[in-house]
Parts: C-alpha cells; sequence; structure tokens
C-alpha cells in the first residue's frame, strides 16, 4: 500500500457512492440491534430490491447515531431522523425520500442532545459502514497515518499528541503525550502497543460503539502510536461480553491487512507492525493494565505492584504502550488536524471532547460525545433531557464502581479530570448514570460494593476482605439492622482500601461509599437511627443479617 | 572487568544504611535487624505485594510502598513504624483472622505459625469485625501431607514454591476474591495430582497450619525452611 493507492482507493469508493443519489442509514450498532434494527433493515433492503432502486439508493448499516433510547434509528439522505422505526415502516421510508418525511416517526435534531454535542471521536458513527474499510478510507481514514509514516518523524507524532493535551480516556487521565515519550525512551528488545477494550463499568459502553462503529479508527490509532514509540505488535484486549465489536475489529484487521496497512513494510517504509485481538474472560480487574497484560500472557489476570510500570517492563517483560479504545481514536484526528487544534477544545487541563455513555433516569439515554469542560446540568438536563416522569434529580454517578455519586449541589461543576476528582468521584471511562429521588443511595453504595466484591481478584487482603466486610455492613444497613459501631467501622475500612489496596480496584472501591456518605449521610442516619428508607427501596427483614 | 554494583545510601528509621540498586527495602531492613512484618514475602521466592502487611512510609510519597518489592534508592527515608501503619497492619491482620477459621487451639501451627505470631507482635487482643465462618475443605488424598484451607491466608508460598523452586507448578489459584483458593492440578485431589512430586516445600514454606505433614497433632508441626536459602544460592552459583 503506497499513498496513490490509498488516494485511489478513496477516490473510486468516493465515485461509487456518488451514484447514490439517495441513501438510508440503518443503525446495526448492539443497542438498535437489540431492539430489531437489523430486521428494519432487511425489510428496507427487500423493499428497494422490489422497487428495483438499488442503483441510486444505497441502504447502509452504519454505527451508533448516539440517541440509543429511542432506536432503531435510521437517517436518510434528506437529513431526516426517524426513531422507534419498525420493519412494517420500510415503505413508507423508501417513499418519503425526496420528499415529506414519514412525520410519526421523525424525530428532532435540533434538540440540545444533537446540537450541543461535538463529534470527533465519533465523527464516522452512524455515518460510515464500519464492516467496510473503503467507506473509512473515503472519509479520510488512513490519511493521518500515511501523513506520520511519510512526513513524521516519531518525535514530531509524539510531539503532537503532547501539545494536543490528551488523556487517558480509561479513567485516570494519565497525559497520553508522556506515556508515548516514556515507551520511546524505553529499551528492550522488542516493544508493544496494547489497546485496552475491557470496559466493565456498569452502565458504560462508550468503547463498544467505538469498536462496533468506527473500528478502523481504532487501527489507525494504534498504528500511529506503534510508529511513534517503536513498536512492531500489539493486541486488542475486547471483552468476550461485546461479539459484535470483537467481530467488526476482526474484520477490520482482516481488511487492513489486506490492503497491506497492517503487516511488513507498511506504505513502503520499514515499518511493521500487526495486531491481533484478545478476549477477556469476563473479569472486571483485567481492565487493570497489569492484570490485563498478565490475562494476554495467558495467566492469571491478577494486578501486580507498579514500578515497574509497563512502560517499562510490560508483556512479556518489554516495554509496553497501553491506552484505552478511545484514547486511539481520538488519535488520527489529532494527527489530521494538528495538535493545536485539538488543544482548542476543553478546560485548560482537560483539551478536547469526552464520550459518555447517559444512562438511568434520564430522558435520553446514550452515547453523547461533548466538549471537557460542560457542565453537569448541562449533560443531565439539556443533553440528557432531563429526568423523566417529571421526579426530582438526586444524584449522578460518574466512573462505574470506582467513581461517585454526586447530588444536585454539584450540577454546575464543569466536567474535567479535576473538578470530579475534588467532588469525591473520577472522570472514569465516561459511565454517567443519573438517580431520580426513587434511588436510596445506601442502596446504590451496595450495589456497587456488591460489584467490586465480586470482581476482586482475591490477591490483597484489604480488597478481598474489606469489600466483604464493607458489603456485609451495607447490607445490613439495607435490612435496618446496622448499629451506629458498624458505620464507624464502615469509614475505617474505606480508609483501609484507599490506602493499602495493591490496585486501582481496591483503591478506589470505598468511593460510591465514600461520596454518598457525604452527601448523603442524611440517608444512612434514617436508616440506622429510624430504620426507614426514605426513597423507599429498602427494607427491614426479619433477622437482619447478610448474605 | 569486574561486575559493577551501584550501591545506595538510605535512611531506614532514622539510621543510615546501604543497599544494592537491585535490593528491596525489605531486604535492607531485614540485613540490619530492622523488623517489619509480612505474610506472603519468602525470601528466596518472588515478591507478590500481596498482604501489604510490609506497607512503609516513605518520605515525600503520598502513598504507602510495600517494603518487599520496592528497591532502594538513593536518599530514600523510610519508616517502618507509625501509628498510622500500625493501625493499618491491625487492621489487615484482623481482615484476615475473620476470613476463614483460624482456631489456633487445635491447630497443627499453634505455637509456631507467622499468623499468630504477627498478631501477638501488633498487640491484637480481640477482633472487631465480625467473623465469616466459612465451610472450607480439608483434602487428606495425599500420602503424606494434609491441606486444611480453614487456616489459608491464599499468600500463594505453596504456588510460588512449587512453580520456582521444585519446578512442578502443582499449585496455582481458582476462583475470585473472597472465593478464592489455592488447588492442586485442575482442582482434583491432592492424592491423585499426576505433577506432584511429594517433595514438601510447600508444606515447609506454608506461614500458617494450612499445610501440614500427616501425623501431627496440635502444635507439633515444624517448619523447616533450611532448604531455600541453600538451593537459592546454589542456583546463583551455577547461573
Amino acid at each position: 500500500m503506497t499513498p496513490e493507492e490509498l488516494a485511489e482507493i478513496a477516490e473510486s469508493e468516493r465515485v461509487a457512492q456518488s451514484r447514490f443519489t439517495q441513501r438510508v442509514n440503518v443503525c446495526v450498532a448492539a443497542g438498535c440491534l437489540s431492539c430489531q434494527s437489523q430486521s428494519v433493515k432487511d425489510a428496507l433492503d427487500r423493499e428497494a430490491n422490489r422497487r428495483d432502486i438499488k442503483d441510486h439508493c444505497q441502504i447502509k448499516g452504519v454505527g451508533c447515531m448516539g440517541l440509543c433510547a429511542e432506536g432503531p434509528l435510521v437517517s436518510t439522505s434528506s437529513g431526516v431522523l426517524y426513531r422507534k422505526v419498525q420493519a412494517e415502516n420500510g415503505a413508507a421510508i423508501l417513499d418519503s425520500l425526496g420528499g415529506q418525511p414519514v412525520s410519526h416517526l421523525v424525530c428532532r435534531t435540533d434538540t440540545p442532545f444533537f446540537q450541543r454535542q461535538k463529534k470527533i471521536v465519533l465523527e464516522n458513527s452512524g455515518v460510515i459502514d464500519p464492516e467496510r474499510i473503503e467507506d473509512y478510507i473515503a472519509g479520510e481514514g488512513y490519511s493521518a497515518l500515511i501523513k506520520t509514516l511519510t512526513e513524521m518523524t516519531p518525535r514530531e507524532v509524539i510531539d503532537q499528541v503532547t501539545k494536543s493535551g490528551l488523556r487517558g480516556r480509561g479513567g485516570a487521565g494519565y497525559p497520553t503525550g508522556l506515556k508515548w515519550s516514556t515507551v520511546s525512551k524505553s529499551v528492550g528488545t522488542k516493544k508493544y502497543v496494547i489497546c485496552n477494550g475491557d470496559e466493565g463499568d456498569p452502565g458504560a459502553f462508550m468503547d463498544r460503539s467505538v469498536l462496533e462503529s468506527d473500528p478502523h479508527r481504532v487501527l489507525e490509532g494504534m498504528l500511529i502510536a506503534a510508529y511513534a514509540v517503536g513498536a512492531s505488535e500489539g493486541f486488542a484486549y475486547v471483552r468476550a461480553e461485546y461479539p459484535l465489536a470483537v467481530k467488526r475489529l476482526r474484520t477490520a484487521i482482516r481488511q487492513a491487512e489486506r490492503v497491506g496497512l497492517l503487516g511488513s513494510d507498511i506504505c513502503g517504509t520499514r515499518f511493521s507492525f500487526r495486531v491481533d485481538v484478545r478476549l477477556g474472560a469476563g473479569a472486571f480487574v483485567c481492565g487493570e493494565e497489569t492484570a490485563l497484560i498478565a490475562s494476554v500472557e495467558g495467566k492469571r489476570g491478577t494486578p501486580r505492584p507498579r514500578p515497574p510500570y509497563p512502560a517499562m517492563e510490560g508483556l512479556f517483560g518489554e516495554p509496553t504502550l497501553i491506552n484505552n479504545v478511545e484514547t486511539f481514536a481520538s488519535v488520527a484526528p489529532i494527527i489530521r488536524k494538528g495538535g493545536e487544534w485539538y488543544a482548542q477544545i476543553g478546560t485548560e487541563k482537560s483539551k478536547g471532547t469526552k464520550v459518555f455513555a447517559l444512562a438511568g433516569r434520564v430522558q435520553n439515554t446514550g452515547l453523547v460525545e461533548v466538549p471537557m469542560g460542560i457542565s453537569l446540568r448541562e449533560m443531565v438536563f439539556e443533553i440528557g433531557g432531563g429526568v423523566p416522569e417529571g421526579r426530582k434529580f438526586k444524584a449522578v454517578q460518574t466512573g462505574g464502581p470506582s467513581g461517585g455519586c454526586l447530588p444536585s449541589d454539584c450540577l454546575d461543576m464543569p466536567v474535567d479530570y479535576e473538578s470530579l476528582a475534588q467532588a469525591g468521584s473520577i472522570m472514569g471511562s465516561g459511565g454517567m448514570i443519573v438517580m431520580d429521588e426513587s434511588s436510596c443511595m445506601v442502596d446504590v453504595a451496595k450495589y456497587f460494593m456488591d460489584f467490586c466484591m465480586t470482581e476482586s481478584c482475591g490477591k490483597c487482603i484489604p480488597c478481598r476482605v474489606g469489600t466483604y466486610q464493607m458489603h456485609r455492613i451495607l447490607t445490613a444497613i439495607g435490612n435496618m439492622s446496622a448499629t451506629q459501631q458498624d458505620l464507624k467501622m464502615l469509614e475505617e475500612l474505606c480508609d483501609l482500601l484507599k490506602h493499602t489496596s495493591l490496585c486501582g480496584l481496591g483503591q478506589s472501591a470505598p468511593n460510591p461509599v465514600v461520596s454518598t456518605l457525604r452527601s448523603f449521610a442524611e440517608e444512612y442516619r434514617a436508616h440506622v437511627e429510624e430504620h426507614k428508607c426514605p426513597a423507599g427501596v429498602c427494607n427491614a427483614q426479619p433477622g437482619g443479617e447478610t448474605e | 572487568m569486574s561486575p559493577v554494583a551501584s550501591v545506595k545510601t538510605l535512611k531506614i528509621d532514622g539510621r543510615d544504611l546501604s543497599g544494592r540498586q537491585e535490593e528491596t527495602i525489605l531486604d535492607v531492613a531485614r540485613q540490619n535487624g530492622i523488623f517489619i512484618p509480612r505474610l506472603c514475602e519468602m525470601e528466596g521466592l518472588s515478591d507478590v505485594g500481596a498482604c501489604r502487611m510490609c506497607l512503609v512510609e516513605i518520605k515525600g510519597q503520598n502513598k504507602l510502598l510495600p517494603a518487599c518489592v520496592t528497591t532502594v534508592e538513593e536518599g530514600m527515608e523510610v519508616t517502618t513504624n507509625s501509628p498510622r501503619l500500625e493501625h493499618y497492619r491491625r487492621m489487615i491482620l484482623e481482615l484476615l483472622f475473620t476470613e476463614r477459621n483460624h482456631v489456633c487451639s487445635v491447630c497443627v501451627s499453634n505455637g509456631h505459625c507467622e499468623m499468630q505470631m504477627l498478631g501477638q507482635r501488633l498487640g491484637i487482643t480481640h477482633v472487631h469485625f465480625p467473623y465469616r465462618y466459612p465451610q472450607e475443605d480439608v483434602d487428606a488424598s495425599h500420602d503424606r501431607f494434609v491441606i486444611d484451607h480453614n487456616r489459608c491466608i491464599l499468600c500463594t508460598r505453596c504456588v510460588r514454591v512449587c512453580d520456582e523452586i521444585e519446578g512442578a507448578h502443582t499449585w496455582d489459584v481458582m476462583g475470585r476474591g473472597i472465593n478464592a483458593k489455592v488447588i492442586t492440578d485442575l482442582n482434583e485431589p491432592w492424592g491423585s495430582s499426576e505433577t506432584c512430586t511429594s517433595c514438601g516445600k510447600c508444606v515447609h514454606v506454608c506461614p500458617t497450619g494450612v499445610l501440614f505433614e500427616k501425623g501431627r497433632s496440635v502444635a507439633e508441626m515444624l517448619k523447616r525452611r533450611q532448604f531455600l536459602p541453600y538451593l537459592t544460592l546454589m542456583r546463583k552459583e551455577n547461573e
């Protein structure tokens, strides 16, 4: 594959697409597929065949369009978005092309949900066919890779990423440029690049959507990273619970290999890189980088103490770059448009955009990409459309089991790494669960503690036994059988886990408890002293014991 | 050319000490008779940093670091004991006591148990977390040895000695979190294990009374570990 050949593919794809005067895009990402979007697409295909209009009307399966709550979603070339489309609506949609839209299916796109978003990572989601490399290439795909290989030195690539201010999107927010630079300076006989797609937070589905909607973008990011740090082999670690993401990623790898964008001597340069997919076996802790590396090596997925960091001694003892799916997906636009362009977006310390999975008690559940620094209020009430059924907002949970619950007085806080951390939560990978007055915060804390307890690997004592004891106390509080002594013990355990656990999972496991104890102390008090659950979720149970 | 050894000087509990750059804080402390509690670490085996008992404070670091895996650095100032560290250590040990059924009075290792000794040293008079009282198995299918999971603290010394020193890798860990347990082969009875060489190394590195020789009664199981430094030394010389 030479730059000229790539341009040729792009050109012929553009010509092929220009034949189509009409286009109907059907979302075939997991969200819409789960409400039968495949049958919608099949119906549209059948109908188009019957009418014999396939030479000028394209029916295309595309990635996530964001508003998962209203799926299956269908968009047309006349700029109309249809919601909750059923197979029997196929004919009506084809009839409407070029004319009046089918009014009862129209989904308004002038709402804040669509208008407030800024799509960089998701720019191709819902636009291109994730299973065709040509479609990706036609939209400037792999041009950033060609640019790095032919015009830039590895140092220049790292400089651009550093300038962009991009930080790890997996949760901790480590500066990406610094990580790349460290790996590039590390010495080893071989270097590796790993893409962390072991997204396990309850309620989070950003990485799944990116992999399902635009897998080539992730590969392109990995390729650019590999060139920058001097790696020759890569692994994409995706959890096995995402079969569609795995399938599309594997298809993408095969396609890239076929056209010579993966393999030896890419673009006629000396740069070679290959990618293999590894499946996670359902352990949350394997999202922690050292546990992930152990898992890729074929060992039991447990974390090990750092240092040495993977950048120095990672996979098979060699320097290894690990970034999250979304981080890799942000790379190509940064290279194409420059680090400065990216750094203009966002806040002083948190640059660019972030993809969030809005879930819970909010009108518009789905996937959104917003500039950093947007307020929680805008996220929940404007983009999210507020809490349904006229209920009252209570809290928003960010960062999954490692994050915290933010109450309504945090609503005007900007969403960036520092502010969230200061408020006792974390950015995390981007899960955002909205809760209303019907949620009991003790119950929420118990839910997350249950998650941490069952997902603890069992290696270190504070996490293994501590999460068990914390869960026991939270269960007792829920059963109205806890005492003040238990509450004190709970706080002691929070402190212990935070400071003595081996890995991030254990250290952050108390966060949901600490944040609810801080912001919703009254609810805990009501359970313990008055044996009442203000939200009416918890019930006193006879016997009141745990398990 | 003679091999170059880089030596670092550091302070542990106010004492000026020195250590080679590959040595850990625990190594240097031990050489100088400074006590740092630990349960999973064992000289001659790889370190896993799992028990968290050896966490120490290092000046200028807001994180507590495990002494068994943290290598010495020039100018490091280490504190191995403080009210805070003691508080955490006691809590961790208490949690460990609640996890399984540690009944000293009927244990073969009573009086020779590392966990018991640590409890005494840390002044634990009672445990203020509720006990779990789990139902754990005892496997006496082996000709010479017994494993009693009721006393296991999952330090994985047996796993490591079997893999790293004996080279059999009979032991491993299965399950997650509170349900984790050490197993022989693919969770088969120890007696029918095809990989076990019956060398008994696992029995002698075990810090508590989990692994013991058949025929030992209460307090009779003395662990002999002289083989470990000897084997490690011999291997180093052969390298």
